[in-house]
């Protein structure tokens, strides 16, 4: 690679050098001048289209768009004109007058990009006729809402859904006044092959799109004397749930969220990580059966559910590859009503069961018909960790200065292997610790599988497993996975086994988490999500004495009828448009 | 399927086919379909986005864009009602209710048979005859309501 040509410029009177490429709104930023932006999102294509990050460049007749501008030698910046200013202020006042701007009672007072800058620029009169729509909002999905009359038609989520994702479930239609963002026909985003993975959540900038929420039942749930409300709470919650509360991103707040959890009235606070494990027996046996028996190969994973919607949606004919292991959730929520319910002597009618997730996609899968056995289903309610974090406030504790506690037993232990779920590659490494230890029956001298991790789109690696390579994959965001697949259904690729995590970056970056935008903050979550691994005194799923237990008193053996009874399960081919 | 929407299918099947693979190619084979269809039905743009590989919110959202594609069946007949100022202070209201009734359709609906379709139009620049009315190419001017029945048995049996 060629060095970088470096750049020379000012910038409000201050000399500047960035890289050749770089846009002016890159180089003021790391001038340390900040510029507003709505449409443009540092993950996603540029597109430069709501024009509020203008700046006036010497020599230009009109204001240039920052965002999408690159910078050129010797050139003169000011992004703090009246001209500026008052370019920026009308933009502003003319998105406000079409916004339904009922801030008080919005899910995003207080964090909303939009509010922000009409605060940040003193909006206080709107000189516009209002030009507010009035279409009802799509309630169609288990996972997520869609209200348009807050839209602000950044088209953010349509990039997202269709250049991270892959999906482009949600388009542009219509023109002038009149255009709108959302699905085909103003179908419901049930009704359309969306995967509700949640990523068009995450980077919409309004209250435009959000979960479906689940505080209100699980409020009900913790009021009812006569119900045991026992929570689970995911990997990657841990690793994201203080930012919610001003801490440094990347702290690990397992304790202090466990402390929450029980003083928000929960009977029992478990982990899902101790539900990882258990995925991590099962499947590992799976692909040990597979393998001795012919396959189908690879193994595909199945604990995320935005992906599989989206094999069912666009590669049905790889549904006979996927893993018929439910996910953690699925597995946890399962056992619950069972092996629990029966140690403790409790009718599993009686007991609540609710999941906190990263993740929108837990929503609908845990409402698919099959997750449930004579109407008692395996998860009664799944709370997002942005909703978790709400409770929290609600119930006016504050999160930082909480104490550490310990999750309750059995079911709140759980290993390293477990906690790495979390992050992208995590399924695979904890599973490699498994099966290679299965199958040659010797300890494992350096458990990390190093191959596996960090954020390349796809990563590959290739294992001993006793006498066997493996040839292992590891795939996040779902357009990387759709082209991996694509290269695998022509013969192009072969392997034995493949992780896919429909958000890019594992759960830690799901669409129920804190809304951040930096990859920085993506490897922090990670990070803190390695700590906890190394942390544990057990890192082996199959180290587990808990997991060990419930084979013993109540499963049996992997892949027992009862474990395929409770915790394995069955796809559909779904429509692909 | 009748015979006639197996031919129309068939057709559009060779205009995706022959665009298939090619830049640009879901504007030119939207304004086949609209020649073939007269509009673009919901299966129609579902059928595009799979033969050209293309997602069906940019199906829809192209579709939706421009002026030339209709996204609903469009009668033989076209029907504007004038409701620029002079033709409204002069009763167009009353004139657009007097072909709804006969028609027993609403303004933007197309009757059943596929005959009319109704919209109201602003200002045509006719304001001497208001209130106005037109039918394809055919202006009718100084219309009172009665004489609605008489203007529209002209199309009926054409
Ligand atoms: S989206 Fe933002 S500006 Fe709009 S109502 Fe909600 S908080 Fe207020
Ligand atoms: S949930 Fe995912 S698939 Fe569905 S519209 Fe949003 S980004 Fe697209
Ligand atoms: S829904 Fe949100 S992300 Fe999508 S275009 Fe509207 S404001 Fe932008
Ligand atoms: S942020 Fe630059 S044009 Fe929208």
């Amino acid at each position: 690679m060629n060095p970088l040509k470096m750049i020379k410029l000012t910038i409000n009177d201050r000399s500047v050098e960035v890289a050749e490429g770089t846009t002016i709104l890159e180089a003021a930023a790391q001038a340390g001048i900040n510029i507003p932006t709505l449409c443009h999102h540092p993950e996603l294509r540029k597109e430069g289209s709501c024009r509020v990050c203008v700046v006036e460049v010497e020599g230009a007749r009109s204001l240039v768009a920052s965002c999408v501008h690159p910078v050129m030698e010797g050139m003169v910046v000011r992004t703090n004109t009246d001209r500026v200013r008052w370019t920026r202020k009308n933009i502003i006042e003319l998105l406000v007058a079409a916004h339904d701007r009922d801030c008080l009672t919005c899910d995003r007072n207080n964090n909303c990009e939009l509010q922000r800058l009409a605060q940040d620029y003193g909006v206080r009169e709107v000189r516009f006729p209002a030009a507010v729509r009035h279409d009802p909002p799509d309630c169609s999905s288990e996972s997520i809402i869609r209200d348009t009359n807050k839209c602000i038609l950044c088209g953010r989520c349509i990039r997202v859904c269709k250049d991270i994702q892959g999906v482009s479930a949600l388009g542009l239609a219509f023109r002038g006044s009149r255009t709108k963002v959302g699905p085909a026909f103003n179908r419901g985003l049930a009704n359309v092959a969306c995967t509700n993975c949640g990523q068009c959540v995450a980077v919409c900038p309004v209250g435009a799109l959000k979960e479906r929420s689940a505080i209100d039942d699980v409020w009900k749930a913790l009021n009812d004397k006569a119900k045991h409300v026992v929570v689970q709470v995911a990997p990657a919650v841990r690793a994201a749930l203080g930012e919610e509360f001003g801490m440094r991103e990347g702290s690990l707040v397992t304790g202090k969220m466990v402390a929450a959890l029980r003083r928000l009235g929960f009977d029992r606070v478990f982990d899902t990580q101790f539900a990882a494990d258990v995925t991590i027996m099962e499947e590992g046996h799976e692909l040990l059966h597979r393998l001795e028996n012919g396959g189908p190969l690879p193994l595909i994973t199945s604990c995320s559910p935005g992906w599989i919607k989206y094999c069912e949606h666009f590669y049905p004919q790889l549904l006979a590859n996927v893993s018929s292991c439910k996910s953690p959730q699925q597995i946890f929520g399962a056992l619950v009503k069972t092996y629990y319910a029966e140690n403790q002597g409790l009718d599993p009618k009686s007991i609540f069961s609710v999941s906190v997730m990263p993740c929108t996609a837990k929503k609908f899968e845990a409402a698919r018909p099959e997750m449930a056995r004579d109407g008692v289903r395996d998860v009664d309610a799944v709370l997002t960790t942005r909703e978790l974090a709400r409770m929290i406030r609600e119930a006016g504790l504050d999160l930082p200065s909480l104490p550490e506690e310990e999750f309750d037993l059995p079911m709140g232990m759980s290993t390293g292997a477990g906690a790495i779920f979390g992050v992208t590659g995590g399924v695979m490494e904890a599973a490699l610790r498994t099966v290679v230890e299965t199958v040659t029956g010797k300890e494992l001298r350096h458990i990390e599988f190093e191959a596996v991790r960090g954020f390349n789109g796809v990563k590959e690696a290739t294992v001993a497993v006793g006498d066997r390579i493996l040839r292992a994959a590891v795939v996040h965001g779902l357009a990387n996975a759709g082209e991996l697949l694509g290269r695998f259904c022509r013969g192009e690729v072969s392997y034995d086994f493949i992780e896919i995590m429909a958000c890019p970056g594992g759960c830690i970056a799901g669409g129920g988490q804190p809304r951040s935008c930096s990859k920085e903050t993506l490897q922090m979550r990670a990070n803190a999500l390695y700590r906890e691994d190394l942390g544990k005194k057990v890192r082996k799923s199959h180290e587990n004495p808990a997991v060990q237990e419930v084979y013993q008193k109540f499963l049996g053996k992997p892949l027992s009828e009862k474990s395929h009874h409770l915790l394995h399960t069955s796809y559909e081919k779904r429509s692909d448009l | 399927m009748s015979e006639r929407d197996e031919i129309r299918r068939k057709e559009l099947d060779e205009v995706i086919e022959h665009y298939r693979g090619q830049e640009g190619g879901l504007i030119p084979v939207l304004q086949k379909a609209q020649e073939i269809y007269g509009y673009l039905p919901e299966v129609v743009q579902e059928r595009i986005a799979r033969g050209l590989n293309v997602p069906l919110s940019d199906v829809y959202g192209v579709a939706t864009f421009y002026s030339l594609f209709s996204l609903k069946p469009v009668g033989d007949y076209k029907i504007g009602i004038c409701m620029g100022t002079a033709c409204y202070v002069k009763g167009a209201a009353d004139i657009v209710d007097r072909v709804g009734s006969e028609l027993g359709i609403k303004v933007n609906e197309t009757t059943a048979d596929g005959r009319f379709t109704l919209e109201v139009t602003r200002c045509i620049g006719a304001c001497g005859l208001a209130p106005v009315l037109t039918v394809n190419k055919d202006v009718y001017g100084r219309l009172i309501p009665d004489e609605i029945p008489g203007i529209l048995s002209k199309y009926k049996d054409m």
